[in-house]
């Protein structure tokens, strides 16, 4: 299990990145924490012409609160996020990036990172996408911002063009009056998720994202009724999300988890609300 | 060099003729080993971190994507073409420098170190790239064509041994390559006169230990001397030293065979290495070069070696007591593709003790082996055990629930007891020592069962699922070499010739500084043989273990070894420390027949104690070890004659109990059998099915303990094994042979999370067949553990558990809760595709805004298929409605060329067809079939399309968990653009709309 | 900026257990094999080669690091540690004495890099409980012990750790 040869580029500066990757497109592939994609290069599912490394470049080490976000640069790891002591602004991303495979990876993983690779499995997009965060993509001509929802496009599939990269992620801070919940179920604790739950409830409703069963996060807003309705929702949601099989669960499985921890975790998150 | 070998039939009965007066001083306690300060340091010396000979070149294998398929043709012009490259051999080049492979069971099924002709399984070797490095030499696997012609993959065993199925091996005439029925007593008697008879199937699945280091080959040949010599981390047996000889043509002192001085663990696995030896010799031949070779994770998870997957058929025929007074097993055993050596002997390991801990007269079995489109089987730490006990284990639970006992007190009821010890089963194996029921009654208490029980009634009054298991087993220790003959008929015995004994090896050597060095052939692979080795001998000498090194690097050319020789079957307590023991004790005899003369007094009244040789009557008489010793090397002639000079001393043990098959089919498979009585609490979450192990016990009697840290380790280790095999650790294969457990993402060892507490308790009941009193005991728990969490499971949930490991998706199963109602049940679509159940399967719609008959004109126009199909670089029109395709399989990063056929067929013009294909390439290879299904709509067409797909090969062993997503955007993607292609007429546009899909970044 | 093409051989040059080394890489070899066979520090060892078994766990600039997943070129001018240089000259340090009293290892492979992971965490932490020590465990995997000597033999080197420091 060795790499393909590819050429290694390591930009200073943005300027030098967005040259790189305009210059070489589809040949070129972004290269930061290298937790996803170095195993992939190593199997040789991928062989990429040039890897442009983007972790020397001052300018995306940045985390910080903006705009009534927490605003995590492209290179910023998820154990640094972890360690930032800004993060109690959002009590999703605390209590969620623990999940994030093991300590050792964290310290080299990086939040874009695991935006940009888009596995439906990934706890970060559904955290993103739950939370209704965005991503700032940036070329050498412009900058856009785009939805969770319109960024990942499908299973590894984004909205990222040639010559592209995330700049930064944003991540909502929480609101006066919410409550987070989370929850994964893995064969083992730091691996992938079978199925991902994340919870956001006000005194409206409840917002549940699920993680791990379609080909994108998905995310549903369930206002409060009576205790059926939500179990309705659940199941109806559940559903909704044509689960597969794969070598750890089947649909069905898939389909039974998202029930029972969404409605595990809506009524925790109900009744921490009441308690408010 | 004067030294005497000394290997007489006198010395094969050494626990009659050691008589030793040293204390006993450092066995039976606990030392820090002296393997940790290298291994703790990074210093270890394994096989990867020793020095490469000049000029050393790197192999890489090409392995088969598919499970079962001819093998056309073999390009390699391009891969010998690429800088770096030296050779490339394929089979057929091999087959001129090899013979088959040595078999168990003469069927014509033969095996070499490449695949010949026929690829049977996944990961098979197809071709040895021999290169500068090893990158270079996957840069070749890459682009070496092969054209396979696809045959019917049997993955099934019971598929397999029906008559109508695909053969794996035509000349051998059946998948079936073995079958034999056994009686002892009279089983059906006991049936027909039973009470109660229960039965059961149960099917225990593929796993393996997977150590963390993998196969490692270094080869090199001598022209000259026509010598291979090769380093390799084999564990043995040694019994595969002659295979390894006979398929390279040579006799066995032309392949000279080294083993580094540590090893990454292998726990049964790296006996299997065996057939990369020859297929890297082979190798180092034809590239007149040394060659080497590092085994990947992904190779080894996808084709090394693995237990076998056994179903069983279980009947135990009770009175109405509840003793079982026969049984009946009908094991089907899959040992994958090939029959490798030393299979089948997974089957026959246990077959003297296939009683179990029982006192049961009357037994019958019938033992098939069929071969499947799988990984070839061979040693896995409990070999053998974990199948059988999980059938018999789970047949006791059944038998108590029927008869309404207690399931502890029902073992109880057939534990053999005390005063039956030494015991002979039914089937010939003579359970040497133990009290079984004093070990239970011991667990019992001191592991606090009735706590145990009173926390399942409260946790069950709380409506939860809990439940508590039990395993009453014997672990065997030091195999018979005789036992697989069992296979063989007593007439075909009594041609072929006794196989028996188990015979060890040991020297120990006084150097004329009086220094010792103990070197033994038992190829450890971490469990601390060196430390354990100085302890047993320097109790014999007198001496300190911290003054002795040992060595157990082991070199065929000139160390002494034999075929029982090797790190199996638990020989190292008993066998092997027994043959040290028995080295050093003969050297202490003539120390002290030197000493005796130096302190001028009778030999008797000498002993060997604190480094010093010393008068009993005087103790002030006393004379340093080292000095008597430097004697025998300094001043020969000054020694008394029956000391002799030089002192170096090389023991062979055997038990004499290990005797061939008798005519009856009756085997001693085992030196020595050890008890085990495991016991735990279980609670199950039906909320994700998690089992969580709320209290394990387990209680051993392995007779002597040498070193408690030790034992405990392998019982700790044993257990993690067992852990994983019941709840989380299967090599999964699709019905159609493709693997799905190509990572440690997908194939799931525990975690230090994972891990419950674990309680061990001993009872040290010595073996009176070994020299040092100990029987092996690290393989216990793999054996027990699998089905004691069974059987709680079982217990908490209220239904069998028939299979293992106990995943979420089982568990949840089991619990089989109702699923609600699909609130919108038009969602099924509107296409029925007939596929093969396990394919990966889809379906969509797109919306064109066209006519149907330009949409069909879309569709069937070759020229339009380029703009069609992602990624695509060339169409080729082969023929009417048939195209080669080549383009490449992208999603997210992942990026694969491949060939593509692709078949359009049941046109419709206008209205629907179906198009199917296959496709190869350096990821793997898919077969498909879809149907596309034309209907007019407001907006112009509706295109609704459904598809079933198989996919084998790394892609599917590696990226199982991501592939439904990633075919799904594909074809997706394909339909989008036959949408697009009826709007936007350039493909440039298209393109520029999808291109964003490689923008990945970590 | 840097740009090193595919097929030349790119010096390499860092800070290894205190000591400046040098050696030539193709960008795609991996830091692992760099250190194996370009330096000769084959200590670290090669699992998995995709970042789940730990065995190649390293130290760069002080973070804990999948050897496995980095490139060789990446580490330019970094400060790595590895086990070579984690006793103290000949003396085994505290963690190291630890895991050889409390039979933490068998095989020894999985050892070094399981060693490196836990180097940060007592430097780190010297209040981690052993659910964090099993946490930290787990980005490891063993197939010899199980876990339990490990868990014991940093709790014991927490605990000396904090009474040493009066913490």
């Amino acid at each position: 299990m060795k790499p393909a040869a590819f050429d290694y580029a390591r930009p200073d500066t943005m300027d030098e990145a967005f040259d790189l990757l305009e210059h070489h497109g589809n040949d070129a592939q972004i290269l930061a924490g290298g937790q996803s994609l170095a195993a992939m290069l190593n199997m040789r599912l991928a062989s990429p012409r040039i890897l442009v490394d983007i972790t020397r470049i001052e300018a995306l080490r940045t985390v910080g609160t903006f705009d009534g976000a927490v605003d995590v640069g492209a290179t910023v790891t998820q154990d640094r996020l972890l360690r930032w002591p800004g993060l109690t602004t959002q009590p999703l991303l605390t209590t969620v990036l623990p999940w994030i495979g093991h300590p050792q990876t964290r310290q080299r993983g990086t939040v874009c990172g695991s935006l940009a690779h888009g596995d439906p499995s990934s706890e970060l997009p559904l955290v993103l996408a739950t939370l209704g965060g965005r991503v700032i993509l940036s070329n050498a001509k412009r900058t856009r911002t785009l939805s969770a929802a319109k960024f990942q496009t499908g299973a590894m599939r984004t909205a990222l063009e040639p010559g592209e990269m995330i700049v930064s992620a944003r991540f909502p801070t929480a609101q006066e009056g919410q409550v987070y919940r989370f929850h994964e179920v893995s064969p083992r604790r730091g691996d992938f998720a079978i199925v991902a739950v994340a919870v956001v409830a006000d005194s409206e409703g409840v917002t549940v994202g699920v993680g791990g069963v379609a080909d994108t996060p998905s995310v549903r807003r369930i206002e409060w009724l009576e205790t059926d309705a939500f179990t309705d929702a659940m199941n109806e949601f559940a559903w909704d999300l044509h689960a597969t099989n794969d070598v750890h669960a089947t649909a069905e499985t898939r389909r039974g988890l998202v029930r029972r921890l969404g409605a595990k975790l809506i009524e925790e998150a109900r009744d921490a609300l009441s308690l408010c | 060099m004067i030294y005497r070998l000394i290997f007489s039939s006198d010395h094969l009965h050494p626990t009659r003729l050691i008589v030793s007066n040293a204390r006993m001083e450092h066995v039976g306690r606990s030392f820090e080993r002296v393997e940790d300060p290298a291994l703790l340091r990074g210093a270890g010396r394994f096989a990867d971190d020793l020095a490469e000979p000049p000029g050393c070149l790197h192999a890489a294998f090409l392995r088969a994507p598919v499970a079962h398929a001819e093998i056309k043709s073999i390009d390699t012009k391009n891969a010998l073409a690429l800088p770096g490259v030296t050779a490339i051999i394929t089979g057929s080049e091999l087959a001129q420098h090899t013979a088959p492979f040595l078999s168990g069971v003469k069927v014509n099924a033969p095996q070499y170190a490449l695949a010949i002709e026929r690829v049977r399984h996944v990961g098979e070797p197809v071709a040895i790239v021999v290169a500068r490095d090893r990158y270079v030499a996957e840069d070749a696997l890459e682009i070496i064509q092969v054209d396979y012609a696809s045959l019917d993959p049997v993955v099934d065993p019971e598929v397999a041994a029906e008559p109508t199925t695909q053969l794996l091996h035509p000349d051998a005439g059946s998948n079936v390559l073995h079958e034999r029925r056994f009686k002892y007593g009279d089983p059906d008697q006991a049936f027909a006169e039973a009470a109660h008879v229960v039965k059961t199937t149960v099917r225990y699945p593929r796993n393996s230990c997977t150590p963390i280091e993998a196969f490692v080959v270094l080869a090199t040949y001598h022209p000259g001397e026509n010598v291979f010599e090769v380093t390799a981390n084999f564990q043995g047996p040694y019994t595969l030293h002659p295979v390894m000889a006979r398929a390279l043509g040579l006799p066995g002192n032309r392949l000279r065979l080294k083993t580094p001085p540590d090893s990454g663990g292998s726990f049964g696995t790296k006996q299997a290495v065996f057939n990369n030896i020859v297929g890297l010799a082979v190798a180092a031949k034809v590239s007149r070069r040394p060659v080497k070779w590092v085994e990947d994770r992904l190779e080894h998870l996808a084709a090394s070696t693995s237990a076998t997957n056994r179903v069983t058929t279980i009947q135990a025929a009770l009175d109405a007591d509840g003793h079982i007074t026969a049984l009946d097993y009908d094991q089907l055993e899959d040992c994958g593709a090939y029959l490798r050596a030393p299979e089948p002997a997974t089957i026959y390991r246990m077959h003297g003790n296939m009683t179990g801990a029982y006192t049961i007269e009357n037994l019958a079995i019938r033992n098939r082996v069929v071969v499947t489109n799988k990984t070839p089987t061979g040693l896995m730490r409990g070999f053998g055990g974990p199948q059988v006990y999980f059938a018999l284990e789970r047949v006791v639970d059944l038998a108590a629930a029927r008869l309404g006992i207690d399931p502890l007190e029902i073992r109880r009821r057939n534990l053999v007891p005390p005063n039956a010890m030494p015991h002979s089963t039914a089937p010939g194996a003579v359970l040497d020592s133990g009290n079984y029921l004093g070990t239970v009654d011991r667990a019992e208490h001191e592991g606090d069962l009735a706590e145990l029980r009173a926390r399942r009634a409260q946790a069950r009054a709380d409506g939860r699922l809990y439940g508590i298991g039990h395993a009453c087993i014997i672990e065997p220790s030091i195999s018979n070499m005789g036992y697989i003959t069992t296979l063989l008929t007593p007439q075909e015995r009594a041609r072929s010739g006794a196989k028996n004994g188990a015979l060890a090896t040991a020297s120990v050597n006084f150097d004329p500084s009086g220094a010792v060095t103990v070197q033994v052939s038992s190829v450890p692979q971490g469990q601390g043989h060196r430390t354990v080795l100085a302890q047993v001998v320097a109790d014999e000498l007198g001496i300190y273990p911290s003054t002795i090194v040992t060595a157990t690097d082991h070199d065929t050319l000139k160390d002494p070894w034999s075929i029982a020789s090797g790190n199996y079957s638990s020989r190292f307590a008993g066998a092997v420390a027994g043959a040290a023991k028995l080295a050093a004790a003969r050297i202490a005899e003539r120390l002290k027949s030197i000493a005796a003369s130096d302190l001028n007094v009778p030999l008797s009244d000498v002993e060997l104690t604190d480094g010093m040789a010393r008068a009993v009557s005087n103790p002030d008489n006393a004379i340093p070890i080292e000095r008597i010793a430097a004697k025998a090397h300094w001043s020969p002639l000054s020694v008394p004659l029956d000391a002799g000079a030089g002192l170096r001393e090389t023991a062979f043990w055997t038990a004499p109990e290990l005797s061939e098959p008798d005519t009856h089919d009756r085997v001693n498979s085992s030196g020595a059998y050890g008890f085990i009585f495991d016991f735990c609490g279980v609670e199950v979450d039906p909320l994700d099915g998690a089992v969580r192990i709320d209290k394990y016990v387990t209680a051993h009697d392995a007779g002597r303990i040498l070193n408690p840290t030790l034992a405990d380790g392998q019982i700790r280790g044993g257990f993690a094994h067992g852990f994983g095999a019941a709840l989380l650790e299967e090599l999964t294969y699709t019905p159609d042979g493709a693997f799905l457990a190509g990572t440690f993402s997908d194939y799931c060892p525990p975690y230090a999370s994972d891990m419950p507490e674990l309680k061990i308790l001993h009872d040290q009941s010595p073996s009176p067949v070994t020299p040092t009193g100990a029987k092996g005991l690290g393989e216990g728990n793999c054996m027990s553990t699998p089905v004691c969490i069974a059987n709680a499971v079982a217990d908490a949930v209220g239904c069998p558990v028939n299979t293992l490991p106990l995943t979420r998706e089982r568990i949840l199963k089991l619990i089989s809760i109702e699923e609600p109602v699909d609130p919108k049940p038009t969602r099924i679509p509107p296409l029925e595709l007939l596929g093969d159940g396990h394919a990966l399967r889809g379906e969509g719609s797109a919306t064109v805004p066209a006519s149907p008959e330009k949409v069909w004109e879309t569709i069937l126009d070759p020229d339009h298929l380029p703009a069609i199909i992602p990624f695509c670089h060339a169409v080729e029109h082969d023929g009417e409605h048939t195209y080669r395709v080549e383009a490449s399989f992208g999603i997210g990063p992942i990026r694969g060329r491949f060939q593509a056929q692709l078949l359009l067929s049941n046109l419709d013009p206008g209205k629907g067809l179906c198009l199917n294909g296959d496709a190869t390439g350096a990821l793997g290879c898919a077969t498909g079939r879809s149907e596309i299904r034309l209907t007019k709509c407001e907006k112009g067409t509706r295109v609704d399309y459904a598809y079933a797909l198989l996919i084998s090969g790394k892609i599917a062993s590696v990226g199982g968990r991501l592939l439904e997503g990633a075919v799904r955007g594909q074809i997706a993607e394909i339909f989008g653009r036959i949408a697009g292609a009826n709007t936007t007429k350039t493909a440039s546009g298209l393109r520029a709309r999808l291109a964003g899909w490689l923008r990945v970044k970590s | 900026m840097l740009y090193l093409s595919a097929d030349g051989r790119h010096p390499v040059r860092f800070t290894l257990n205190g000591r400046y080394v040098e050696g030539e890489a193709e960008p795609r070899l991996l830091l692992t094999d760099f250190l194996r066979h370009e330096i000769g520090a084959t200590g670290t060892h090669v699992g998995c080669e995709h970042g789940v078994c730990g065995a190649c766990t390293v130290r760069v600039d002080g973070l804990v690091v999948r050897a496995c997943l980095v490139y060789a070129v990446q580490v330019d001018g970094c400060r790595v540690d590895t086990i070579e240089g984690m006793a103290d000259g000949d003396e085994l340090n505290d963690l190291q004495l630890a895991f050889q009293r409390h039979h933490a290892l068998q095989c020894g492979f999985c050892t070094p890099g399981i060693l490196m992971s836990l180097s940060q965490l007592v430097e780190e932490e010297p209040h981690a409980d052993g659910s964090r020590v099993r946490e930290v465990l787990s980005g490891h995997l063993c197939r010899c012990t199980g876990y339990y000597g490990m868990v014991a033999a940093v709790m014991e080197v927490l605990a000396a750790r904090r009474k040493a420091k009066n913490v």
